[in-house]
């Protein structure tokens, strides 16, 4: 683990790309499954957990919920389904440990509160897969140094959802179980590959591409949580998410004022 | 929980980071105190803010540079709770000899008559977060944007949406013992942050400029609120400010007035790193920032500064109801631009960066300078800005200190461009920014970590000059009250002068103009900026000092003959002087004294 570029690394170990491609296999229904999950703590407020088994796979549609706000999609993936959206293709009823991870109310907080915060801990594991490889993977200056800010931003804020899960008893997914997590806007094995597999200008576009996706899920995650009346009420949560939403709100209009510079400045290699 | 706040971060890597850290400040020994070279990781060990012994209250240890604490006053017991943000300290705003103390659980009231000893007139228990003040005349305001703030003040939480206060809540605090609520003003986003912005001619009229990024709340609690964006819904609570009409007679009938689409045809953002982004390339994709962090403005100028987002912005605010944005600056260092400061003069601007919004470590040994501290930037006769220098707290803080550019002002100490400023657990600074290229660090004031073990939301909120002393609001400790003190960056004589400057109210996110009275120290301030600086031979500097002293000597037309006779020879000074304009102010500083003697 040199730190000859000054990056700071947190988390215990450098995570295994193929580790990850091998275990995210949850398909729509589970991910349908767990936003469900998600959705039906609406009213769990002052309740008790932990949730019922979900099962309202068919009628609570993750897209209508979860519709990612910003209406521009990410372009030239060479997929046909926009994945800020969900759609990830698997073996139905496949259900990933997420929605094993007990969740419970407490004072101040609902379910969905407790899993926004669980949930959100995967979709950032995954953030940090993606921004470690603009170190070795010919990226330019201006993708590092993003890729630079958004590793140490949201290692920092696994620290803190860890910090408010375990503070409050709940509890914190495990590497695997993070790892095992399919949330909006997540890359595909597929996509993480095609990026793992791209050098230099190509790198730097499909990392814009696929981040501005996972942002754009990260948005459409703050979104469900606060369609709930309830949840969110919890100051340090309410500041996080809030912080999230203009976070990468701001990345992605970033990225996306990268990605015409990258359009319009050649690209002869392309 | 210790486990995961220090998290992985192996031996091996830590003493990388170290010595990362020493071959950076290997640097000019004196790097600290000059100004910052442009490096992209910055985090100095050579500081005696760095290994401060932890402790909760007053009790962790304390490293001062050029100040001095002339109080600590901890918090009342309903807010001395560590529970996150839940009762954590906010924003300050100034009347007469009161604090007005923010809470995101409330507010209180102090009587600072005796700054070595503040005494508490009241706290309200009255949950907000954030709870930032604004003082005027008898009413205060305070911004709700939490949803679990609730009409009646209540601490139980909102189940019923109906319940549920986001927006401007007004106190009657006529009786500082005893605060009334007598209105809350409802906004479709809640307000994180407000800004007074006075009627330019109707003097018993302000507005409210709403800041804020939160989501568009549910229209079953307000049914004019609705989302999008202004091409698909007119009527969108996004992507505009909210500006609230306050008569002052009828306080109880604040409401919204209207709304400013501040952002209309700006780019989405910087297209590549540093100060450039090309509009053409950039504006073909999405659209800009949906609000403001928070709008700083400047009455005197009709300026307001808004920090909106991924981007600066500057507006015309000559009609308060429809202010016209000037120009728009942004910059990929920028997560989140936070909080503007302009110099009295209104050519500079300062703008902060809370990356990581203020609950993260953001100062440690490897933690990029540009990124969480502040650009400098000018404005133009054309008021366009020029993007210049960063400035970044510098001394290497903890993993359990949340740390990073925060709320601050300026100091006023004539002929130069001085602001105070919190950041959090890193402490309090003050910065000179008078050469927008090089800011300095010229003081600071800095706690070791709340916890060394966990991290405990804490540190400085804000610092502000007031009336002569700065005053920090501590996030989890209380109240702490500073004093400068005369050192080779700021003389006793510039202190002096600032401290002859004195407000009746002060409200740090509506600038007051700065006038200094005429007087021996407001003129000596610049002879020792002379000095220091070295405009004029040390013979020449020498000889007038000795003037200064002749005239303060005597009283009456005596005076005023010696001071005038002095201005004159400063006028011719200047032409000879490498910083001509300064050696002129000081003529009219002494010019202006000459015709207060009589």
């Amino acid at each position: 683990m040199g730190e000859s570029d000054g990056v700071r690394r947190t988390t215990p170990a450098v995570i295994g790309l193929r580790s990850l491609v091998r275990s995210t296999t949850i398909g729509a229904a589970g991910l349908a499954a767990a936003l469900s999950v998600t959705l039906a703590a609406c009213a769990a407020r002052g309740g008790v957990g932990p949730e019922a088994a979900p099962q309202a796979r068919d009628e609570a549609s993750p897209q209508g919920a979860i519709e990612a706000p910003a209406h521009e999609h990410a372009h030239g993936t060479g997929h046909q389904h926009d994945p800020a959206h969900a759609q990830h293709h698997s073996p139905a009823g496949h259900h990933g440990a997420t929605h094993d991870l007990p969740a419970t109310a407490g004072p101040g907080y609902t379910v969905a509160d407790v899993q926004f915060m669980q949930h959100m801990i995967g979709h950032h594991d995954q953030a940090i897969v993606m921004a470690r490889m603009a170190r070795t993977h010919g990226a330019s200056p201006e993708v590092r140094r993003l890729a630079e800010k958004i590793e140490i931003s949201q290692l920092d804020e696994i620290e803190l959802m860890e910090r408010w899960l375990t503070e409050r008893g709940q509890a914190v997914p495990t590497e695997e179980q993070r790892k095992a997590m399919v949330m909006p806007g997540m890359l595909t094995p597929e996509q993480l590959a095609q990026l793992d597999a791209a050098r230099g200008r190509e790198f730097d576009r499909l990392f814009l591409e696929f981040m501005i996706q996972h942002h754009r899920g990260a948005l459409a995650m703050v979104e469900a949580l606060f369609a709930d009346p309830a949840a969110a009420q919890d100051p340090d949560l309410f500041r996080f998410a809030t912080d999230v939403d203009a976070d990468q709100r701001d990345e992605i209009y970033v990225m996306q004022g990268m990605l015409a510079l990258l359009a319009t400045t050649g690209g002869s290699e392309n | 929980m210790n486990g995961h706040a220090t998290r992985g971060r192996p031996g091996l890597a830590r003493a990388a980071a170290v010595a990362l850290a020493i071959a950076v400040s290997a640097a000019p020994l004196t790097a600290q105190h000059k100004a910052q070279p442009a490096r992209d990781t910055v985090a100095t060990l050579d500081d005696a803010r760095v290994g401060l012994g932890p402790g909760q209250k007053n009790s962790a240890g304390i490293a001062l540079w050029n100040m001095r604490l002339v109080s600590y006053t901890p918090k009342p017991a309903e807010f001395d709770h560590q529970q996150g943000l839940a009762f954590v300290n906010s924003d300050l705003a100034f009347r007469g000899n009161l604090v007005y103390q923010g809470n995101f659980s409330g507010f209180m009231i102090w009587d600072v008559s005796d700054p070595t000893r503040p005494q508490l007139l009241s706290s309200v228990l009255c949950p907000t977060d954030q709870g930032d003040p604004s003082i005027y005349g008898n009413l205060l305001f305070i911004s709700a944007e939490s949803r679990r703030s609730r009409k009646d003040c209540g601490t139980q939480g909102v189940e019923d949406g109906q319940d549920r206060m986001l927006g401007v809540r007004i106190f009657d605090v006529s009786d500082p013992r005893n605060p009334r609520l007598i209105k809350n003003v409802q906004t479709c986003r809640g307000s994180h942050t407000h800004t007074i912005v006075p009627h330019p001619k109707d003097d018993r009229v302000i507005y409210i400029y709403v800041g804020g990024t939160a989501p568009v709340r549910d229209p079953s609690e307000m049914a004019e609120c609705s989302t999008g964006t202004p091409e698909e819904n007119p009527n969108t609570a996004d992507y505009r400010i909210d500006i609230i009409r306050v008569p002052l007679d009828a306080p109880e009938q604040a409401e919204v007035v209207g709304y400013a689409r501040i952002f209309e045809g700006l780019p989405p953002a910087p297209g590549r790193a540093g100060r450039e982004f090309d509009e053409a390339a950039a504006s073909r994709f999405g659209r800009g920032p949906r609000g403001c962090h928070d709008l700083t403005a400047y009455p005197a100028y009709n300026l307001v500064a808004g920090s909106c987002g991924t981007f600066g912005i500057l507006l015309d605010a000559s009609d308060p109801e429809k202010p016209v944005r000037l120009d728009a600056k942004s910059d990929i260092n920028f997560s989140l631009w936070h909080t503007a400061i302009f110099s009295n003069d209104a050519r500079r601007v300062v703008f902060t960066d809370e990356w990581g919004g203020g609950t993260a470590p953001r100062c440690r040994v490897g933690d990029p300078v540009r990124l969480g501290g502040n650009t400098i930037l000018t404005i133009g006769g054309d008021r366009k800005m020029t993007q210049h220098g960063y400035v970044k707290m510098i001394a290497a803080q903890t993993e359990t200190e949340n740390c990073v550019s925060h709320n601050g002002g300026l100091i006023p100490v004539p002929g130069r461009d001085i602001m105070v400023q919190g950041w959090y657990q890193g402490g309090v600074n003050v910065i000179d920014f008078t050469d927008p290229e090089n800011p300095i660090e010229i003081a600071y004031f800095d706690r070791g970590p709340v916890d060394a073990e966990r991290l405990v939301i804490g540190g400085s909120w804000a610092a502000y000059w007031y009336n002569g002393y700065i005053y920090s609001s501590e996030l989890d400790r209380g109240l702490d009250i500073l004093e400068l003190v005369p050192n080779e960056h700021l003389s006793k004589n510039e202190i002096e002068a600032a401290k002859l400057v004195r407000m009746e109210e002060y409200n740090p996110q509506t600038q007051p103009k700065i006038v200094w009275p005429p007087a021996f120290p407001v003129v000596r301030a610049y002879l020792d900026q002379i000095v220091r600086k070295g405009a004029l031979p040390e013979a020449r500097t020498t000889a007038i000092a000795r003037a200064i002293d002749d005239a303060e000597a005597v009283t009456g037309a005596a005076r005023r003959q010696r001071l005038e006779r002095l201005a004159s020879e400063l006028e011719r000074d200047a032409r000879r002087s490498s910083d001509p304009e300064r050696v002129r102010a000081m003529a009219a500083a002494a010019r202006e004294l000459a015709a207060a003697s009589h």
